[in-house]
């Protein structure tokens, strides 16, 4: 070592490296809070950049203007409107895909590209291939989502049926789109790329295809920077109205959008909820592990006073030792969570199929995370410090005298006499030092509840699933008509081979309107006294409009400030487009969905069209669902089909590919965090009983009577910390499930016995692992020794 | 792998130690604590180790109480090698038939005197009981006290009842009487005197203090890693008639 170095300095180092794995556990726990946060900042501010870089580069319109059919000269009209930066208009028309190799239809849309070049909204990224060629009237270019389930390569083809005319495609192109991030058809809940198709084609093949000549049935705009969305929409409405316009909309209801913009949310309240628990525990645990480790130098510390070391110079050598170690996890962390965040970042791009990540690490993150976790880690070593430097260097001079284990005597432990002298060595090792038994049992259940709140995500998740399908939703397929249609229709699709049960409903477009506030929803008429779809809220108990009455969900009573008893005004925008006036009869909170609920009389009446349906929702003998999806696949009148069984194993494999692969991580570092206290607590314990242990064996006692001795105050303290942790981490993930929940997404609270079971089984194997560890130390002492130092 | 008082009979010897070397690190860094050590030890005897620091004392007392091993040489007690032992049967060795008395106690300070005690004659084969081993050493009154309630003499008479509470077929102590002044160092060396007439052990003290040397029946002085001399001792003291 150089010479410039002082003794002081050297001693340090030295020190370090005689506790190196020590200081590695502690700075992993360090390490494991601020990763937790980087990885999480890193990720989200990447994944927001990169979504808002692609909308940008590709042209993601900010207005959908749909209409019955207009005719083409008005674009000049939408571009003349103030704030309207670029606008285009196209045909897009639903289709059915018969794919091959699979008995459920495929359906889906297809939509317009203009005659030539590319378009000047909503651009095409393309992957492979070209667009189609001019005057091709065949060529279409797929959604890679859809042409990655069923396998499409260039040069194959696709059977389509448009409005009843069917047709076989050539795929020239995949592509991906801006508004296809997440492709979801109606009836359905959870995207499928099996079972929703789109597909581009030249506007003039498309147009001939279904009769659109010269006209277009959907305006898309990208707005002006300082635009108003609102008054440009004001404006299309009005110049678009004669032609059948519902509506023109934001991205806030266009589906894909809206399904990124909720999930990258929920990522993003779980990134702003959990890392500073992990960071707080973590900082907690340091403090605990760094007071006992300075505490066992106390000699080293007593000889330097002697020495003639001023306590400054004291307090000054140990926090260099503590900032050292924190350095060390401060850096382990930092780079771990960019590393991860960086991974994480481009998993999800891929699951997005963003076609390029923007990798953004924000300094701001970095400076707060890392001057938190340093001074909370500094902070708790500094009074550890001070107190061992108050020491008289005499007193640490001599021998230490034994401490009094009387004023704990335990006169019950000396009567116990059931006890063998070591269990009671351990039993008054504890309530001599309570204070110091409490800290190690708090260190392992918070690291254990940490485990159980990250778990106990999936957990809600699971319940969720549970409630929203099987409980509010407990049919198999759910079919639409291309338009409402006669009960009629319902009974031949009740009197269908393999359909054991059908309820009708009816859905109409509306906009509803309280006050100021305008909401873009759904209302729903089903049976009163129906089973297979019914809103039920967070204690799964059906809610039920009153005759006349409207239910709706929280999320948009929240938008519209509306409370059961109110009035609320529904504009529809499809048919004759009465409007409304409904009293909400309820308020339903329930998990999932968005919606207004009515019965399917009352808002057939208040339609003034008949008893009409849209649909119906189908129970099916499992055995009989190939005949039954063949027959749906030929019939021209069905647009959509909604399949359950898929739809469930499909949102429960996407919840967890995206909410679950974070909290895997997170998983990982509360495993890291438990690893780190444990592994320390066990460590300090044997240092601090070095002596002891060796004398025993001197005496003639066995390795595994010497362990007994240590891992059994441990493993005592870890099934103390058991149920304590339990009962912290069923806390957590009450705290965690409340914040994680909004208006518009409910997260349940709920822990399953499984979760309290595997962090248990986590907590124990880490804690039998770092004893093995620490055991091969015990196996080690060195026996002359123990005759020999007083300390 | 030995069983107590077998061998003795036809010895009576309890230690016999041949050209024992003990060396540590190796290399450039090697040092030689005992090079070269020949040394019988009759049964029931009470020697006294005398030896300046560095002499080898120690180690060779490690080795005898089987918590070292030699680098070379042999070591018998009552027969069988002990210088071959492994871990297990070494450890076995120490809790048949050797009792310790460390220079610092090393009770455990969270059990009281009687529990110390009792630590050792729970895994002892025919031990006295805590009580009568403390009677011994005079400590019948204070049976229920933490060693943080004792004196230093107090405490070390409680490591000797619990060395002897076994019946070891010898007591090694290393410094018994080094943390402890004249007065009470007398009054711990009359209860290691006790202990060696009533149970009979071979037992050998530690001690750099030469004064000690007036209580034993065998003085034995290390030098440099050897055994410089070995005496009898003719004019045998009681432990009250010495002081330093």
């Amino acid at each position: 070592m150089p010479t410039w170095v002082g003794a002081l300095d050297r001693k340090l180092v030295r020190e370090l490296w005689r506790m190196k794995t020590q200081a590695l556990a502690i700075a992993f726990v360090i390490a494991g809070g601020v990763a937790v946060h980087l990885l999480a900042a890193g990720m989200l501010s990447s994944l927001q950049e990169t979504r808002r870089a692609y909308y940008e580069r590709y042209l993601f319109a900010d207005v959908w203007a749909p209409v019955v059919r207009a005719p083409q000269r008005l674009i000049a009209d939408i571009r003349a409107i103030d704030g309207v930066q670029a606008a285009t208009t196209r045909i897009r028309v639903p289709a059915l895909f018969a794919m091959e190799g699979m008995s459920a239809p495929a359906t889906g849309e297809v939509l317009s590209l203009p005659d030539v070049g590319e378009a000047a909204v909503n651009r095409l990224h393309l992957v492979r291939g070209r667009l189609p060629s001019p005057g091709q009237r065949s060529e279409a270019v797929v959604l890679q989502a859809f042409a990655d389930a069923h396998r499409l390569e260039i040069g194959d083809q696709v059977p389509a049926t448009l409005y009843g005319g069917r047709r076989r495609l050539t795929v020239v192109g995949i592509a991906l789109s801006p508004e296809h991030v997440y492709a979801i058809g109606p009836g359905q809940f959870v995207p499928d790329d099996r079972l929703y198709g789109v597909l581009w084609m030249r506007r003039g093949a498309l147009a001939q295809a279904v009769n659109q000549d010269e006209a277009f049935n959907e305006a898309v705009v990208r707005l002006s920077r300082d635009a108003s969305k609102p008054a440009v929409i004001a404006r299309l409405d009005r110049l678009l109205e004669p032609y059948g316009a519902p509506g023109a909309y934001g991205r806030a209801d266009q589906i894909s959008d809206a399904f990124v913009s909720s999930e990258i949310d929920q990522l993003a309240t779980m990134g702003r909820v959990l890392p500073p628990i992990f960071l707080l525990v973590a900082a907690f645990l340091v403090n605990v592990v760094i007071s006992r480790l300075i505490a066992v130098q106390r000699a080293g510390i007593g000889l330097l006073k002697a020495f003639g070391y001023r306590d400054r110079d004291i307090v000054g050598h140990y926090l260099k030792l503590v900032a050292a170690i924190a350095a060390t996890g401060v850096l382990i962390g930092g780079v771990a969570g960019i590393w991860l965040g960086r991974g994480m970042a481009v998993l999800y791009m891929e699951y997005y199929r963003f076609p390029f990540l923007l990798f953004q690490a924000n300094p701001a993150d970095y400076a707060t995370v890392i001057g938190v976790a340093m001074l909370t880690v500094m902070g708790g070593a500094t009074l550890a410090v001070r107190r061992a430097a108050a020491l008289s260097p005499a007193e640490a001079m001599t021998p230490a005298r034994a401490p009094d284990y009387s004023r704990v005597a335990g006169a019950w432990i000396t009567r116990l006499k059931v006890l063998d002298q070591q269990s009671r060595m351990i039993l008054r090792q504890i309530i001599r030092w309570p204070w110091r038994a409490a800290l190690t049992v708090a260190g392992i259940a918070a690291s254990g509840a940490l485990l159980i709140g990250t778990m106990s995500m999936m957990d809600g998740i699971e319940v969720m699933i549970d409630s929203s399908f099987n409980i509010a939703n407990p049919h198999d397929v759910s079919v639409s008509f291309v338009e409402p249609r006669s009960r009629a229709a319902l009974f031949s699709l009740a009197g269908e081979d393999g359909v054991l049960a059908a309820e009708p409903f009816r859905v109409v477009p509306v906009r509803l309107r309280h006050g100021s506030r305008e909401e873009r929803a759904v209302i729903t008429g089903a049976p009163l006294d129906g089973s297979l779809s019914r809103i039920v809220d967070t204690l799964d108990r059906p809610v039920q409009p009153h005759p006349g009455g409207l239910v709706l969900s929280s999320d948009l009573a929240a938008k519209l400030r509306i409370e059961a008893g109110d009035i609320v005004e529904a504009r529809v925008t499809e048919g004759r487009r009465p409007l409304l006036e409904l009293p909400v009869s309820a308020i339903a909170t329930s998990y999932v969905g968005s919606g207004a609920r009515m019965r399917i009389e009352d808002l057939n009446r208040a339609l003034g069209e008949g008893a009409l349906v849209s649909g119906a929702w189908l129970t099916v003998d499992a055995d009989r669902t190939g005949t039954l999806y063949d027959r749906l696949k030929e019939t021209p009148s069905v647009v959509g089909v909604g399949l359950q069984a898929d739809a469930v194993k499909r949102l429960a494999a996407m919840l967890d590919e995206n909410l679950g692969r974070s909290i895997l991580i997170f998983f990982f570092f509360a495993g890291l965090i438990a690893s780190g206290v444990v592994y320390n607590t066990v460590r300090i314990s044997f240092a601090e009983r070095q002596r002891e242990l060796a004398s025993l064996r001197v005496l003639g006692f066995s390795r595994t009577d010497v362990s007994y001795i240590l891992l059994g105050e441990v493993a005592f303290l870890t099934l103390l910390a058991l149920p304590l942790g339990a009962a912290a981490g069923t806390a957590l993930a009450w705290y965690l499930a409340h914040a994680m929940s909004s208006d518009l997404f409910r997260l349940p609270f709920a822990v399953a016995p499984a979760t309290y079971g595997a962090a248990g089984a986590v907590v124990l194997a880490i804690t039998v692992a770092a004893s093995l560890m620490v055991r091969r130390q015990i196996d080690r002492l060195d026996l002359a020794e123990a005759l020999k130092t007083g300390e | 792998m030995m069983s107590a008082g077998e061998e003795s009979g036809k010895t009576g010897l309890c230690f016999r130690a041949r050209a024992v070397t003990r060396i540590y690190n190796s290399g450039a860094a090697a040092v030689h604590a005992l090079r070269g050590v020949d040394l019988d030890l009759p049964d029931g005897e009470l020697v006294v180790v005398l030896g300046a620091s560095g002499s080898g004392k120690s180690t060779f007392l490690n080795i005898l109480g089987g918590l070292d091993t030699p680098t070379s040489g042999e070591v018998l007690f009552r027969g069988e090698d002990i210088s071959r032992a492994d871990q297990r049967q070494l450890t076995e060795y120490r809790r048949r038939h050797v009792g310790f008395v460390f220079q610092f106690y090393n009770l455990m300070p969270s059990l009281t005197a009687r529990e110390n005690v009792a630590l050792v004659t729970e895994i002892a084969e025919a031990p006295l009981s805590p009580e009568e081993a403390l009677a011994m050493v005079g400590l019948e009154n204070r049976l229920d006290h933490f060693p943080a309630q004792l004196s230093g003499g107090e405490q070390q008479r409680v490591a000797i009842a619990r060395a002897v509470a076994k019946q070891p077929s010898v007591l090694l102590c290393d410094e018994p009487t080094g943390a402890l002044d004249s007065a009470t160092g007398v009054r711990v060396l009359e209860a290691l005197k006790t202990v060696n007439d009533s149970l009979g052990a071979t037992t050998l003290l530690i001690t750099h203090n030469a004064a000690i040397a007036a209580i034993a029946d065998r003085v034995v002085i290390f030098a440099d890693g050897r055994v410089r001399e070995v005496r009898e001792n003719a004019d045998k003291r009681l432990p009250g008639e010495i002081s330093w």
